[in-house]
């Protein structure tokens, strides 16, 4: 039997490779030094930087159902949308302290997403697919009529965010938005981080890749989708939620399809499912835009479509997946 | 990787573009206008009105002083009009911001207004309430309040007594709805109800049926200028709402001079009330339809948003004359608060001191063909027509 069971050595390697998975490497702390090096360097562009962090936040969470759970969603603004408007008609009513606006959006996100997930997930595939755009559509609808307390078209006015801790007020050139966004989306990336390197999140992968085994293993596989569905849905909120805090504006626009489809492309862009696809495909995307909408104010659009061809024509698989190729093939050579 | 080394190509192309540097006699002003959305065939006039009026007086600036227009695209949503809004204040360090066709996007603007202590000259948004947001908003357009109650009152002079409205739900169709039935019930008749449906709505039908059903001897019917009016219009048309009896009045916007080739013989007699029209007859207006016929080559018909914007053009190039391009928020605001001009192409205008928005004569039109063409014709002037709204309600 000796040659199905593998030597001490290559077992030992293979622990050992296990457990540094979880491990920080050096290139982890990459995106937070640029970060805050671009805060130094771009001081006219920090409102234009905040919506970045808060956006990379957002596509994390459809990256944990999307790239981790293989749950295929179309309707995540849904849950961004219902963020940003929990902390905008707080804001608007009286109820400005930030902090406690995200945890009130969180919760409020997760509680549509638990509710909505208990209902959807029972299907898979296409037919999942079209139900979460059914669940953003509908509570699209729901804002656009709720007018008292959304605003509707004309968007939610007369948001008064307090400053952070009773010290730090959110200024027009958006110094105090730029570390905020990015102090709440570190402790988003470690909760994501966290999660899918946890037993929890390998049983996650377990069920995007064989759902059979994994039944078959006795894992409670509608149970741990609801749960992840419920978290990220949690979290897109928290974006959605550092939007409109930011912005100090709420509009329909949070809940549209075009936010659930752009971020699909934003993390498509960057690569999905490697944890770090959303830090690259979002600025990237919003980069890009800002710069096209700048020097062509009339046909802007069509340059963002332009660059879109191009990028699904030739960066298969996102930017990681190129730079994944281009490895392999230098190591092979 | 050639792709990803063409899209940065082509992102620091774009870039370039856009480099501009500034000497100290440069005055920016950022124009925020929805060239895209559904609000985008207004922008366009707008923008119009504003690059010919800048054609043909940039000469007569002071020597040395230069105007940039910084212009941004706000898509007509308010979330992204606020965001270039302050990219332009923020990042460009504009004087001044101009422009701005949605009301909603203008009330998303207004308050950074009043932080960055910079003027906001509106050339569109009639949103009535928005000047109250900063005391640094002014407004060259007009308020639906202007337009929609006067028609109120006619429609019930005519002997129509029973009433129905149907408006866009938002802050402009709320505030014509409003100021219709102000006026319409406080001349003695009677409102049977009212209707709003989706500013961006394609498909009208099913709110003219409403109307069809109230049996009402006028309805108040308003949309966003532009095609958003031929579509509405149509439905009107279909449903055979004029044929039943009864009569449609509105505001200008329902039959903006550029839409009038489209809509056609159909839309002829029906009565509107604002604040210009091509075939008013005026010296100021004969000369600034030669000019807009010699750039545009008559491919084009001005109608009052374009006018706005050249009437705002004007003012910003009179305060820069007068001030040779150094001027504060504040010295500008003043200068707009005494701004009078009685050779506008819509008639004598000024700025009211105290709402820092218009006052303007207010001309109820009938259209009808003229030479095969679809016209508007002035058939009563109200003079110096100040907000109504303002007036019945004073701030606290």
């Amino acid at each position: 039997m000796s040659h199905l069971t593998p030597s001490a050595d290559r077992r030992a390697a293979d622990i050992a490779a296990f457990s540094r998975r979880h491990r920080f490497h050096w290139f982890e702390a990459l995106p937070w030094l640029i970060a805050v090096a671009a805060y130094f360097m771009f001081p006219n562009y920090l409102a234009l930087g905040s919506q970045i962090l808060a956006i990379i936040l957002f596509a994390l969470s459809v990256d944990l159902v999307l790239g981790y759970a293989g749950i295929v969603t179309l309707g995540h603004a849904a849950f961004f949308g219902v963020g940003a408007y929990t902390a905008g008609i707080l804001a608007a009513n009286g109820w400005g302290e930030p902090i406690s606006g995200l945890l009130a959006a969180a919760v409020a996100a997760a509680c549509i997403g638990l509710a909505s997930g208990w209902i959807i997930l029972r299907t898979t595939g296409l037919t999942l697919l079209m139900q979460t755009l059914v669940v953003a559509a509908m509570l699209y609808e729901l804002a656009n009529k709720a007018y008292r307390f959304t605003g509707g078209a004309d968007g939610l006015q007369g948001m008064s965010v307090w400053p952070i801790f009773g010290t730090f007020r959110f200024d027009m050139f958006g110094n105090t938005a730029y570390f905020y966004c990015l102090v709440v989306l570190f402790f988003g990336w470690l909760v994501v981080r966290n999660t899918v390197n946890s037993s929890f999140g390998r049983s996650l992968t377990g069920i995007r890749e064989n759902v059979g085994r994994m039944h078959a293993i006795g894992a409670p596989v509608a149970q741990r989708r609801l749960v992840v569905y419920a978290l990220s849905a949690a979290l897109a909120g928290i974006a959605g939620a550092l939007t409109a805090q930011t912005a100090q504006f709420v509009g329909l626009n949070v809940l549209n399809l075009e936010r659930s489809g752009t971020i699909l492309v934003m993390l498509i862009i960057g690569g999905i499912g490697r944890l770090y696809g959303a830090f690259i495909g979002v600025p990237l995307y919003m980069i890009a835009q800002d710069r096209f909408a700048e020097a062509d104010p009339t046909y802007w659009y069509f340059w963002i479509g332009l660059a879109m061809v191009f990028i699904v024509v030739f960066l298969r698989g996102g930017i990681f997946g190129v730079v994944e190729r281009l490895l392999a093939r230098s190591r092979k050579q | 990787m050639v792709s990803g080394k063409l899209l940065f190509a082509l992102a620091s192309v774009a870039t370039l573009g856009s480099v501009t540097t500034a000497s100290a006699q440069t005055i920016k002003i950022g124009w925020v206008n929805s060239y895209s959305g559904f609000l985008a065939q207004a922008g366009d006039q707008m923008e119009k009105g504003l690059n010919l009026y800048v054609k043909l007086h940039s000469k007569d600036l002071p020597p040395g002083v230069k105007v940039e227009f910084v212009r941004r695209d706000d898509t007509g949503a308010p979330e992204v009009g606020k965001r270039v809004a302050q990219e332009l204040i923020t990042r460009e360090r504009v004087q001044m911001l101009m422009g701005v066709v949605a009301s909603p996007v203008a009330a998303a603007i207004a308050p950074l207004t009043a932080e960055a202590k910079i003027p906001f000259v509106i050339t569109n948004a009639g949103g009535v309430a928005i000047p109250r947001i900063s005391p640094y908003v002014t407004r060259f357009s007009f308020t639906l309040w202007q337009t929609a109650l006067p028609i109120g009152t006619w429609s019930v002079k005519q002997g129509w007594k029973r009433g129905f409205s149907a408006v866009a739900d938002f802050i402009p169709g709320h505030d014509a709805e409003g100021a219709f039935i102000k006026g319409f019930t406080d001349a003695g008749g009677q409102m049977l109800g009212s209707v709003r449906f989706p500013p961006a709505s394609a498909d009208y039908a099913p709110f003219m049926q409403r109307i069809k059903d109230a049996k009402p001897d006028v309805a108040f019917v308003w949309v966003p200028a532009g095609p958003a009016a031929t579509a509405i219009m149509k439905a009107i048309k279909d449903l055979g709402l004029r044929e039943a009896g009864i009569n449609i009045v509105s505001a200008h916007d329902l039959l903006p001079d550029e839409e009038l080739p489209n809509i056609g013989a159909f839309g002829a007699d029906i009565v509107t009330a604002g604040n210009y029209s091509t075939t008013g007859v005026r010296p100021a207006n004969t000369a600034f339809l030669k000019a807009w016929d010699e750039e545009y080559k008559g491919k084009a018909i001005p109608n009052f948003t374009s006018v706005a914007a050249w009437d705002a053009a004007h003012a910003i190039f009179e305060l820069i004359k007068t001030t040779k391009g150094k001027f504060t928020g504040d010295e500008a605001m003043k200068f707009f608060a005494a701004w009078k001009d009685p050779n506008s192409p819509r008639g004598p205008i000024s700025i009211d001191p105290a709402t820092r928005d218009m006052i303007q004569d207010i001309y109820i039109r009938r259209s009808e063909m003229k030479n095969g063409k679809l016209v508007n014709t002035d058939i009563e002037t109200i003079k110096a027509v100040k907000d109504p709204w303002k007036e019945l309600n004073p701030p606290k």
